[in-house]
């Protein structure tokens, strides 16, 4: 199954582990500064200010109020199923960091199924979603899980119908070869459609504005995390904000050449190309108003799917004609 | 089938449209302002409480205690008390408004004969009982010299007679 040269010694399995838990956590306090002065510039303010330097490690406070905080459950949930969820929610996101080549040599496993791998862990979170919305035994909480469900079910087809394009460019389920199959030209530019479909998916892959219909804060409380609080709410916001990092890091392997640039080294060309999609994502949250979910299930099923898979006939077409 | 394309092309275009506006509202300079550090200057035409205007040639206040503006106050919130210096001149010992009555009308503004009056800039006026939003303008006034850096007109005596002076200045029951 692994396709990795030399064995992998205990060591660098340790330090391949430490590296992801640390990686995680800097990203999510990152990200939520990134998105609070992103919301902000874009609203014209100067969003937080106070905590370290332009309030960077506001988040840090913030952080450390939640893990204070009292865990509340209450009365009539389903106990064992309430307290697995967030723990379901977080564990899938880092297994998906294994296979994801930060650079040329910096990836901890790479399997020769590494894109299927990912997906189908990121499928699990919908999983922790409908476990937390079922058993938190609240009506928003079943509505956010209920939304979620039929959400990513929609939208995980086409995500993995565009994928499919890049793949068959590359002929490799490894992220690597599909990195070294971008040596000439970025596939952006051969699957300009496959990018922009797959971006949108993403964004509703990972419940956010305007397919942030599963927590709609203004329709639904909290959605599916109403009834968590401390840090089993603060590990659902982790795995989000993770869940972006990867969704951004599959399309940087995918679309934008991964590791590859030039001048500087490849760890910092790929942190630059996530970071920069993930910026597109925050954009779209501060402009597109929620949709609604008819509309929701009404575009991935009659646009996003079949643009799709008319992407995915005209390449196996051009490929087999080459 | 013509309608499902343009439709997908026409919505994606508006898409473009609409992140262009916040990208545009993204490099823009931020408009709001650190409060306690940073604060806002007001524009001239700020219409704060009442306040006496400094006038460059003597150095103090026109007002004559004429009570003109506590006579013509539709709150009457004007507390308006002067005091003889001479034969002719009057001048006020005491001008407190209460301020929490106060509708920004402009009227004392507008009927004072020298002209002594004007709106301040203040806005920080939140208090915790209804008292502190009582000002008194001479000990303002004197705040303001103060910061002008002209000689500080010292506030009168009240007059000899406390019942005379009584029911001459006083407008509020």
């Amino acid at each position: 199954m692994t396709a990795m040269a030399q064995p992998v010694s205990i060591i660098g399995m340790i330090a391949g582990l430490l590296g992801v838990i640390v990686l995680v956590s800097v990203n999510a306090l990152f990200l939520i500064w990134m998105e609070r002065k992103v919301a902000a510039h874009m609203q014209l303010r100067p969003g937080p200010m106070e905590v370290g330097w332009h309030g960077s490690i506001q988040t840090i406070a913030d952080a450390l109020k939640l893990l204070g905080k009292e865990l509340i459950t209450p009365r009539d949930v389903d106990r064992p199923v309430y307290l697995a969820a967030p723990i379901v929610v977080f564990l899938p996101v880092l297994v998906s960091f294994l296979v994801i080549p930060f650079s040329h040599n910096l990836i901890i496993r790479d399997m020769h199924v590494g894109v299927l791998l990912i997906l189908s862990f990121a499928a699990l979170t919908v999983l922790a979603i409908l476990m937390a919305g079922w058993a938190s035994n609240n009506k928003y909480s079943v509505l956010g899980a209920i939304r979620s469900v039929a959400q990513n079910v929609a939208y995980e087809i086409p995500l993995l119908i565009t994928l499919m394009s890049v793949i068959l460019m590359a002929g490799s389920f490894s992220l690597a070869d599909i990195v070294a199959a971008q040596s000439k030209y970025w596939f952006v530019l051969s699957q300009p459609l496959a990018f922009i479909l797959y971006i949108i998916c993403a964004t509703a892959e990972t419940n956010r504005a305007p397919f942030d219909l599963p927590e709609a804060e203004s329709e639904l409380v909290a959605g599916f995390h109403t009834e968590y609080s401390g840090m089993r709410f603060a590990l659902f916001f982790l795995a989000e904000y993770t869940n972006m990092f990867i969704v951004s890091a599959i399309a940087t392997v995918f679309f934008l050449g991964g590791w590859r640039g030039p001048f500087l080294p490849g760890i910092v060309w790929f942190l630059i190309k996530v970071y920069a999609i993930i910026f597109l994502i925050m954009w779209f949250r501060w402009t597109f108003p929620r949709v609604r979910f008819d509309q929701l299930i009404t575009f991935a099923w009659k646009i996003l799917i079949p643009l799709a898979f008319v992407n995915l006939i005209l390449t196996a077409f051009i490929l087999k004609l080459r | 089938m013509v309608s499902y394309f343009k439709e997908i092309l026409t919505g994606f275009w508006s898409l473009l449209a609409g992140m262009a506006v916040t990208i545009r509202y993204f490099v823009k300079p931020i408009v709001t302002v650190q409060y306690p550090r940073e604060k806002l200057t007001m524009s001239p035409r700020y219409r704060g409480h009442i306040e006496f205007l400094l006038d460059p040639e003597t150095g103090t206040h026109k007002c004559i205690a004429c009570e003109m503006c506590a006579r013509t106050c539709p709150s009457q919130l004007i507390t308006v008390k002067g005091v003889k210096v001479d034969a002719k001149k009057k001048v006020p010992w005491q001008y407190v408004i209460e301020y929490q009555y106060c509708s920004l009308c402009g009227l004392c503004l507008e009927s004072c004969p020298t002209k002594a009056l004007k709106w301040s800039n203040e806005y920080r006026l939140a208090g915790y009982s209804r008292e502190d939003s009582v000002i008194d303008l001479l000990t303002r006034f004197q705040r303001q010299q103060r910061l002008a850096g002209v000689p500080v007109t010292p506030i009168p005596e009240p007059p000899a007679e406390p019942e005379e002076a009584a029911a001459e200045g006083e407008v509020k029951e």
